[in-house]
């Protein structure tokens, strides 16, 4: 049978990248590129080297991602559409927020982040009822709420970097440098990496456990307005004006997030496990995912939130050495961050040379939240040092 | 592992134990407890305030563990030795087991142990074994897989791998920490602790001049690496910075002279620091001139390898003027002259008090009030000082130099505390027309005025009896009650009224008279204040007199406590500034951050670059040739069984239509 070797390979051979992408990738391609083109024609002149050397690398980081994961594609849309919205509609001052329908209720960053809050909350609940009453439609309905949180939040976010410039044109900078701030983030990125894990191994039924850390972030965001009315933009302390931070703190909030959902699938494990053992025709043990893909979204997560955790702690002494006068200070943060990959390597280590798996490992998970959120916000809570940006 | 037959080298057991994954762990969970209690404990404080908060005998106990400098500790340094060595030592022995393993294929593969693995499948086919091999490598190389063909007697082995450079991953994620680790030992402290150690070096404890800090705690301009702190006020040079070790320090010489010409802080509208900057010049002896550059946070200057970094600010030396009103009978308004940092004797009748002046800062910026439509405001400039006894005990006090708003009214504003873990407790001193605290200063002259009282007693008791007809004897005791209630009030104000009250009357009269004879000193109180009116020109009937002589009476009523001979209204001041430079010498972090880079490459190539092989052996077994194929991953057991099984499948259909 004569057949080329270029037939061959269309028939039965993996397709190259190039092959599977469609006219839609292209586009969003084109639409990045255009979109970045454009800020570059329009700002460079007042954007630093640095700056646009960041505008460079998120341009082929966003269109990898938006065609390794077609989905996020439209999440990234409707985000530049909602917040180019929002600029649009404030113009040179913060008035419009008052008489703009729109700003008002739904994209001025106060209002969406709102938007986030309840969404979030309402897909909490959601995911759980569509995991109780064995509903698919719920489920459905819940990765909706759950996509448009995200929406919400990073419009939130984005129109907040906005209205910074529009308090004072010196205060500029992107909302990431409070505890308000982050914690938005913080949502929005465990919600993501969820939504992720969600499509890949397509199943819902992890959605009100990752949710419900998502809720608690949240809950503690209305909190803090209520109790501090901490949504006020205040410039930035000289120490956080640098490009640095705005690398080190997502990478951070990456490895926090990773972690808070492995944490979460570790809780799903131990139920499933149980489940299995006491009542194996029961809910648990049927509806929840496989003890393999629980211990395998698990251990996904991990390595994820450590590659990004290292990178962010690296970036970090990077940074400290430009600011502070030495990559490394043992400043609690530091030291934090360094227990925490500690913990996470120990971890790692126990299941590539060990083989360990299951019960032990999904304890050790939600244990390694506790020692992640001592380092995220029990450092700032309880320990003074260089970090106290974001202290209550 | 391999077992072991018969004795074994103590060199293989030691290495066998050093690269165990068992002393892994437990080196890294002590370097994890250690760095938790290093965060826990407040880290090289001096050591005084540890042994207010442990006692003596804890402090000994901890000190001696080196827990008030963990990091620097000796059994510190052993665990973070004995973590490099472990890794060192695993990847010496797993190194050349991972190398040999990239390039190896495993074309001796026997279908008896491929049938074991997890993922597999066997088809049979009636093509010749020729044909089926090359489709089957055909495909697998599609798929990236790169391969190797044994062809045995009766049977083909096809072994294909990819992803090869997950083990270089290993091994750049481990050459990486131990890389980071050696790196920064280039930069730590060690070298010092083995100088001091041989008695080379010595640990200063004393404060004095750095010109007379004794050869011993000094050390040469050609050290390797150092990191201290010096602060240098506006003007000044300096040639040297400031090690802190332990409970002392080290002179750190430098190899050039170093000015700060100028500090600045730039700030926002609301009055927030925007940028914190000095003008540095470096008169270096090989150098023909002077070299000037501006440095602020997040921009140092790198000069011959030493990079000078700038840490915060204080005052240098400021030069403020005060005005001192006497809280006393008979002492006179001063003018003073004093410097920040430096002390002046103050005499009044108390006796003599030394004063300490120690800040000065010249924005203060509160959140705003609201309604403002600002967040933050400066309230202007303010000193802080402490008045020190003859016994040695000292309150310290915050003085505003602007009159500060509160209820809508301008106050001059004044903090003390005796502890300074307190809070400050503030005296707001009413400001009248003219802007200062002189009518206030003349209603309390004229409560110590004997005369001036004495005729407030008089008229407050003639009023009282007017409507009564005369009564000598209620005349005295209404007239030695009002002495007695202005006596205690001058003296404890209002604490000491109350205190005299329970003392004075039984319990069942008390609330009653409480309100009567309270009553009756503000209403002495306010004949005061009226005859201070008058001597002004004014008169008490006036708006605004009313509260000016509620705010006066106030202060005066917890003046006792004040516990100052006088008031000190900053008039004038001249800022010196001084900038706390950082100035390190680091020549391992060149290779700290090769260690970074290695251990974050190695870190993504190990987790994403999973090491995936196939194997193919195909058997011809009379008119039909039998494929078993079986693969196998180093990561993610999820993904690669999907992917091995869409391989199979594109593959059986690839094979049945040749």
């Amino acid at each position: 049978m004569a057949v080329t070797r270029d037939s061959m390979k269309k028939e039965f051979g993996k397709r190259s990248l190039w092959a599977t992408l469609s006219g839609v990738d292209w586009a969003f391609a084109a639409l990045v590129i255009a979109g970045a083109g454009f800020v570059l024609y329009r700002y460079a002149a007042v954007m630093n080297s640095y700056e646009i050397i960041i505008l460079s690398g998120v341009v082929p980081a966003m269109i990898a991602l938006g065609w390794h994961w077609k989905a996020v594609r439209w999440l990234l849309l409707a985000v530049a559409g909602l917040s180019l919205s929002a600029v649009g509609l404030y113009g040179d001052s913060l008035a419009p927020a008052e008489t703009s329908f729109l700003l008002k209720f739904l994209i001025s960053s106060q209002s969406a982040i709102m938007w986030m809050s309840v969404l979030f909350v309402l897909a909490t609940v959601i995911y759980f009822a569509a995991l109780f009453l064995r509903s698919e439609y719920a489920g459905r309905v819940a990765s909706a709420l759950t996509w448009s949180a995200a929406a919400m939040g990073l419009t939130g976010l984005m129109v907040r970097w906005r209205e910074s410039y529009l308090v004072h044109v010196d205060y500029g900078h992107i909302p990431i440098s409070n505890l308000y701030e982050v914690f938005v983030l913080f949502s929005i990125i465990t919600a993501l990496l969820y939504l992720y894990y969600e499509g890949r191994y397509q199943t819902r039924a992890l959605g009100g456990f990752v949710l419900l850390i998502i809720s608690a972030a949240v809950g503690f965001v209305l909190w803090y307005i209520f109790e501090y009315g901490g949504t006020g933009i205040a410039p930035l302390v000289p120490a956080l004006q640098s490009y640095w931070m705005k690398i080190h703190v997502p990478a951070n909030f990456i490895g926090y997030g990773s972690f808070s959902l492995a944490a979460m699938v570790g809780v799903a494990y131990l139920l499933r496990e149980r489940g299995e053992r006491r009542n194996p025709n029961g809910l648990l043990a049927t509806r929840l995912p496989t003890l393999d893909v629980l211990d395998d979204v698990m251990y996904k997560a991990i390595t994820l939130g450590f590659g990004f955790f290292t990178l962010a702690t690296i970036l970090g002494a990077l940074w400290a050495a430009e600011a502070w006068g030495g990559y490394w200070s043992w400043d609690p943060k530091e030291t934090w961050a360094l227990i925490v990959l500690l913990n996470y390597a120990a971890w790692l280590h126990m299941r590539f040379s060990k083989g360990w798996r299951g019960r032990p490992m999904a304890w050790w998970a939600i244990g390694g939240l506790f020692v992640t959120l001592f380092a995220f916000m029990g450092v700032n809570l309880f320990l003074s040092g260089l970090h106290s940006y974001g202290s209550l | 592992m391999t077992t072991h037959t018969g004795r074994r080298t103590t060199g293989a057991i030691l290495l066998d134990f050093l690269g165990s994954m068992n002393l892994a762990i437990t080196l890294l969970s002590a370097v994890a407890i250690a760095s938790v209690i290093g965060t826990i404990l407040q880290q090289n404080e001096p050591y005084q305030n540890y042994i207010l908060k442990f006692g003596p005998f804890w402090f000994e106990i901890y000190k001696s563990l080196g827990l008030f400098s963990v990091y620097s500790a000796g059994w510190f340094m052993v665990v973070m030795t004995f973590l490099v060595i472990s890794t060192s030592v695993c990847v010496y022995r797993n190194g050349p087991k991972m190398l040999r393993d990239m390039r190896a294929y495993r074309e001796n593969a026997t279908e008896s142990s491929l049938r074991t693995f997890r993922h597999k499948a066997e088809w049979s086919f009636t093509q010749a074994p020729a044909a089926l091999r090359e489709a089957i490598v055909g495909h697998l190389q599609s798929h990236g897989y790169r391969a190797r063909i044994k062809e045995q007697t009766d049977h083909t082995v096809v072994a294909t791998m990819k992803g090869a450079a997950n083990r270089l991953g290993y091994l750049a994620t481990h050459i990486g920490v131990v890389v980071v680790c050696v790196g920064a030992l280039l930069d730590g402290n060690l070298p010092l602790k083995i100088a001091e150690q041989a008695g080379k070096v010595r640990i200063e404890t004393r404060e004095m001049p750095a010109n007379e800090v004794p050869l011993a705690s000094r050390l040469p301009a050609d050290n390797a690496s150092y990191r201290g702190l010096v602060s240098i006020p506006e003007g000044a040079k300096v040639n040297y910075i400031g090690l802190k070790l332990r409970d002392g320090y080290l002179l750190q010489e430098l190899p050039f002279e170093l000015q700060v010409k100028d500090f600045r802080v730039v700030h926002y509208p609301d009055g927030q620091p925007k940028s914190f900057e000095s003008d540095l010049v470096i008169y270096d002896p090989s150098e023909p001139a002077p070299l000037e550059q501006t440095i602020s946070v997040n921009h140092p200057w790198i000069y011959k390898g030493i990079t000078i970094y700038l840490v915060s600010f204080s005052d240098g030396g400021s030069q403020l003027t005060l005005k001192a009103w006497p809280l006393t009978a008979n002492d006179a308004v001063q003018e003073l002259q004093g410097e920040v940092g430096k002390s002046l004797k103050l005499q009044s009748e108390h006796g003599s008090q030394t004063l300490e002046l120690g800040d000065f800062r010249l924005y203060n910026v509160q959140p705003a009030k609201p309604g403002s439509g600002k967040e933050f405001q400066d309230i202007g400039p303010k000193f802080i000082f402490k008045l020190r006894d003859e016994k040695g005990t000292a309150l310290e006090y915050e003085n505003y130099m602007l009159p500060l708003e509160y209820e809508g009214r301008q106050y001059l504003v004044s903090g003390v505390r005796d502890n300074p873990n307190d809070k400050f407790t503030y005296l707001r001193f009413p400001i009248d027309a003219e802007g200062g605290i002189d009518r206030f200063m003349r209603f309390y002259a004229a409560l110590h005025d004997k005369q001036k009282a004495q005729a407030a007693v008089q008229k407050t008791v003639t009023r009282q009896l007017a409507a009564a007809p005369a009564n000598p004897s209620m005349q005295q005791t209404l007239t030695a009650l009002l002495d007695m209630l202005l006596t205690q009030f001058k003296a404890g104000g209002f604490d000491a009224v109350t205190e005299y009250i329970r003392q004075s009357l039984p319990q069942e009269q008390r609330a009653q008279a409480a309100q009567l004879y309270v009553e009756l000193l503000h209403e002495t109180l306010r004949e005061l204040y009226a005859g201070v009116v008058a001597s002004e020109g004014g008169s008490v009937d006036a708006a605004d007199h009313s509260r000016f002589f509620d705010d006066a009476v106030n202060v005066l009523g917890v003046l006792s406590a004040y516990g100052a001979p006088y008031v000190l209204q900053l008039t004038d001041f001249r800022q010196v500034q001084a900038s706390a430079l950082q100035i390190t010498r680091t020549p391992g972090k060149a290779v700290v951050y090769l260690g970074f880079g290695l251990l974050l490459v190695g870190v993504f190539i190990m987790f994403y670059l999973p090491q995936q092989r196939i194997w193919a052996v195909l058997r011809q077994e009379g008119d039909t040739t039998r494929v078993l194929i079986a693969g196998s991953s180093n990561r993610d057991p999820l993904g690669f069984a999907q992917r091995f099984q869409s391989v199979c499948e594109a593959l059986e259909a690839r094979l049945k239509a040749l």
